[in-house]
This record gives C-alpha cells, structure tokens and sequence, in this order.
C-alpha cells in the first residue's frame, strides 16, 4: 500500500486528493492536510464582496466529503519536510499541526510514499505597510474578497458607502493591487466591473469616482505581458480591449504603481517614473502579493534544506529552468513540465506552490529601482489541470511501476479562460470572457503574438454571463463529488 | 451614434481607445444572438480544455 499525501485542499489540492482517491481505490491510501474545514470556490468571492451572493453559497464543508470518497482528511497546516527521513526514521515525512477536528494545536508526523504540495498562497498582507492588521491578515484601511470572509466584510463595507451616496454623499472608489509584485489582477479587474455594476443598479452611478490602481504597465498586462485577441479581423491587443471596457464604463486608471503605504482613506505610490504620489479613497479594495506559506526542509541530519526546496519567494522548485537569465533569454520552454521536484522525485508541487521560472511580463523597476512588475498568474483552471495531471503520473508510479512522470502540465502548453461577470439576473448580468492559449507565450511555435489566435479570445455580452454562472454551479457540483463528477472538465 | 457615446474628455487616456456604439451594444444583449455565441464560447473552451491535458 502506496500512501500519497497532499498538503493543501484548495482548487488544485482538492482536485489532486480527489482524482487520486477515485484512481488509486482502496489500496491505497490518499492523506489530504488542510487547515480550513471549509472548501471555498474564490472565484465566486467576487459576488460575495458585492452582497450578490452570501457565504453558504461558495463554501461547503470538506469532512463529509472527503468521509465519503474515503480521503483520509486532516484538519491541520503542514509544517515542515523530511524528504530523507531523519535521524531515528529513514522514511520521508511531513510534521502538520492541526487547527480542528478537536486537537487544535497538536503536532503529528504523517510518512509518505508521494507528496503533493498544494499550498497556494499566503495572502501577504504584510508586505505593504497599512494593508495588515499586523498579525498577517487584512487590515482596518482596506478591504479583500481573497476569502469568502474578506469578501463578506468587503460587501457590508460596500452597502454602507451606498448608503452615504444615497444621502448626496461622494464617494471615491479604490480597486487594484496593493504592492509592485503583485499577481492576480483578474480578480480586482473583475471585482471594479462588480462594483461599478452594483453601483448602477442601486441608482448612485453618478455619485461615485471608480479608479483602478494596478502594478501593470498597461492595462490588459494581466501578469501575462498582455495577449492579442482576434477582433474583426484584426489581432487587437488586451490593452485596448482593457482599456475600452473602463473607458465605456467612464473608470479611471492609475498604472504602473507599486502602493507602499496605506493609511486611513490614503495611499501612497510610487510610479515606474519614480515620482511619489497619493489617492484619497472612501471604499478601497487592494489585492495583497502572494507569497509561498513558509512550509520548511530538513534533511536526515535535522540540517535546514528550506532552500534547497522552496524559491526565495517560498515557493517550491520544481522542473523549472530558473537560470534563465534575463528577459530576452526567456523561453517558453523555461516553464516546468512535470511539476517534479528535481532533488525528491516523489515531490510535486500544483497551482500556486509551485515556483515559476520568473514572471511572464516583463520585469520593470521605477527610477529609484523599486521592482513594479505584475509576477505570472496561477489561476484556477491551470491550477486544477496541473493537479490533476501531477495525479495522474502518480498514479502511474504507483499502479504501474512508471519511473518518471508520465503526464505534463506546462503553463506554456495549456490555456486559459476569465471570465469577469457581473449581475446575477440571466438577463440583467454582463460579462467579459476571455480564453488565452498558451498562457505564457510561445514565440517560436507562434511568431508574432506568441500565441494562438484561433484560442486566444476576448468578448462582451450576456453569454460570457451565463459561461460564468455555468462555471459556478458546476465547479462546486464537481468539488463536492455529485454524480457525474469526473465528467465536468478542469 | 451621439446616444451611444458619453463626452471622452480629448487627451485622457479614455480618449485613446475604441468605444462600443450601438450595434455592438444591441448584440451584447440580444438573446438570440447571444445564445449563438454561449455555444461558440462553449466550443471555444471545450477546444481549450481537450489542448491543455497532457
Ligand atoms: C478574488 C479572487 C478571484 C479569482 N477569480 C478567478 C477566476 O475567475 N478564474 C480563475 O481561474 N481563477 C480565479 N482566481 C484564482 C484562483 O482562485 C486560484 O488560481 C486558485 O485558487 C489556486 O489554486 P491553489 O490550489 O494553488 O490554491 P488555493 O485554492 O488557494 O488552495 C490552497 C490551499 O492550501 C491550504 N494551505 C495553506 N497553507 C497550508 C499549509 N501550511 N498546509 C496545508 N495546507 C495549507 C489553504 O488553506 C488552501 O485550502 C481568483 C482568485 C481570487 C483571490
């Protein structure tokens, strides 16, 4: 009996832990270690932060079905990797320290066969002075929809600016990314489109200044150094598209700012030319960087191999070429294949865990040397696919004795789909879909725009709505294993 | 085209890209055309998923 292990039940953890069950059946055993007991669909955070849609309706509880599916859960972070074993014990394990299942705080060895490392990110407040409460978590200036309880406070934020509009009160509106390294801008990207949207409808449109702050250099970088869609018949770049949704919507746009400091209706950039600046603010909604969640290494000896492992960033090196050197020595090829790490072979790392080669944008600093470039996005569809594919050459190692990998999963062989929806009526909604393929760009297989024309797509209306509204009940079905579950696609 | 088209202040950065007249706004919400583009989307995503597993 093989056991596989799987730290972080999120989009690509719980993908992994799930598929794994389903393939590896009951003699073997699959370990997911997560410390929250509740499975949340982030996209749809979005809806929360604007009241369209509450808590219970993008989270449900993770025991019972993983009770079901046979999935050994522990309600516990991870906190450290022994590849090699240790001293006393040669087999390789984690030590996890649980936060429920009525043993807070208790510490555990958990061995494993395979290691799944699915941690995403830690939502790094504190690297921007104002944005944390000072023990990591958002802070009082600003409000978040990272997490389905960030979200709920942003939207009783969001009623009480609506009520002082209602009264003849101004009011002005801050969304975007609240440092120079940020990732994630589709979710502040669709997060204004939300609030713009909810403002309409409650008739105080007019009432309110809506700006957009953000690390890209042009609007429609989106961490991904931009895309061209194809556009009557003409291959139109992200920026305009971008550009034209907030000049329709009469949103201003503030780029190339890297925040540092955020005080009370206040903050503070500084721009890629180096000038220092402020915006005042009523309602701001500032995206943190991620980093990874700080998971330690040693080896047998007890000796700290935390850098042999994980990124300076925390986040763990797998199959990738980190000596790429300088942007125009990037290539598509430089992005990992396999998901391996390349010192344990057992050790793989999905969705947001994993460290990217370096960004996709290219890298840009101000004057005064401040780095201001927007790192490459891992979200939810690359995410899940990658858990599953790193399942599947498990899968093969353990039934079938494969000695390497036998699926890939490269962010520059996969695509992409966003899709920024706002309203919740199937008539009322509007939306902007967009599909990119490959995600990171591929000059040498498509010269001139780096990607696929023919899958890289971007347009507005009410089906992007409905795409939108399909993607939501159909990713919760599938996490929580109705029937048909496997049938739903990544 | 007036109707469809909000005063662009010249020189702003909103001035420098293309706005949606009424055409392309109609079509946005015209529910037979947009049932015809949720299947292409379907399509288009399908296509993308089948090329992105390895
Ligand atoms: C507001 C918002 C909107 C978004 N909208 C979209 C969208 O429309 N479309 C899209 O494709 N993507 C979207 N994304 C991105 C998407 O949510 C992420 O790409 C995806 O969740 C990444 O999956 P993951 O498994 O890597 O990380 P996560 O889903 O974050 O999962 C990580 C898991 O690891 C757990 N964990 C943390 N620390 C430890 C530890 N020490 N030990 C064990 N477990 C740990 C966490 O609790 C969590 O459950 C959005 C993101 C945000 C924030």
């Amino acid at each position: 009996m093989a056991r596989l292990v799987v730290m972080g039940g999120g989009v690509s953890g719980h993908t992994a832990a799930t598929f794994a069950k389903k393939m590896l059946g009951k003699e073997h055993e699959v370990v997911v270690v997560t410390p929250n007991s509740l499975w949340n669909w982030i996209p749809s955070n979005i809806w929360v932060g604007v009241g369209e849609m509450g808590k219970k309706d993008v989270v449900f509880p993770l025991a019972p079905v993983y009770e079901k599916a046979g999935i050994d859960y522990r309600q516990a972070k991870a906190v450290s990797i022994h590849p090699e074993g240790n001293s006393t014990n040669g087999d390789a394990f984690i030590t996890i320290e649980y936060t429920g299942q009525n043993r807070e705080g208790q510490s555990e060895s958990l061995t494993y066969d395979y290691l799944i490392n699915a941690t995403g990110p830690k939502l790094n407040f504190g690297a921007t002075e104002g944005l944390s409460n000072g023990n990591g978590d958002v802070g009082e200036h600003t409000v978040s929809v990272c997490s389905a309880d960030h979200a709920v406070h942003a939207s009783h934020e969001l009623k009480a600016c609506i009520e002082k509009m209602k009264k003849g009160e101004k009011q002005t509106f801050l969304i975007g990314t609240g440092h120079g390294m940020c990732t994630c801008q589709g979710a502040a990207f669709e997060y204004i489109f939300n609030i713009e949207h909810t403002l309409k409808q409650e008739g105080v449109r007019d009432m309110a200044e809506i700006i957009f702050i953000t690390n890209e250099s042009f609007l429609g970088d989106f961490g991904m150094g931009g895309l061209h869609f194809k556009m009557g018949g003409f291959a139109t770049s992200s920026k305009v598209f971008a550009e034209s949704l907030y000049a329709e919507r009469g949103l201003n746009w503030i780029l190339g700012a890297h925040v540092n400091k955020v005080e009370a209706g206040k903050v503070t950039y500084e721009s890629l030319d180096g000038e220092m600046d402020t915006q005042a603010f009523d309602f701001a909604m500032l995206i943190p960087p991620f980093a990874g969640v700080g998971l330690k290494a040693y080896d047998k000896e007890d000796g700290d191999i935390t850098e042999k492992l994980f990124a300076p960033n925390g986040f763990m090196k797998v199959d990738a070429n980190y000596n790429a050197g300088s942007y125009e020595n990037w290539k598509a090829s430089d992005w990992p294949r396999t998901l391996q790490n390349q010192d344990y072979k057992n050790i793989f790392a999905v969705g947001i865990a994993f460290a990217p080669p370096h960004p996709i944008s290219k890298p840009m600093s101000s004057k005064n040397g401040t780095p201001i470039t927007p790192t490459p996005p891992r979200t939810g569809m690359p995410s899940a696919m990658m858990g599953k594919a790193v399942t599947m050459s498990i899968v093969d190692m353990i039934k079938h004795g494969a000695s390497e990998p036998t699926h890939t999963s490269s962010m520059a062989e996969m695509g992409a789909a966003c899709v920024a929806s706002a309203g919740k009526g199937l008539f009322s909604g509007t939306a902007a879909a967009m599909t990119v393929y490959p995600i990171v760009p591929d000059f040498e297989k498509y010269p001139g725009t780096g990607r696929d024309l023919n899958g890289t797509t971007g347009e507005l209306g009410l089906a992007a709505h409905w795409v939108k509204h399909i993607l939501h009940f159909g990713f919760l079905w599938k996490a929580k294993l109705k029937p048909g579950w496997t049938l739903i696609p990544e | 085209m007036a109707k469809h088209v909000k005063h662009i202040e010249p020189y702003s950065p909103q001035f420098g890209t293309m706005i949606p007249l009424g055409s392309q706004k109609f079509l946005r919400t015209c529910v037979l055309w947009q049932i015809v583009r949720f299947v292409a989307i379907n399509i288009r995503m399908t296509i993308l998923i089948l090329k992105s597993h390895h």
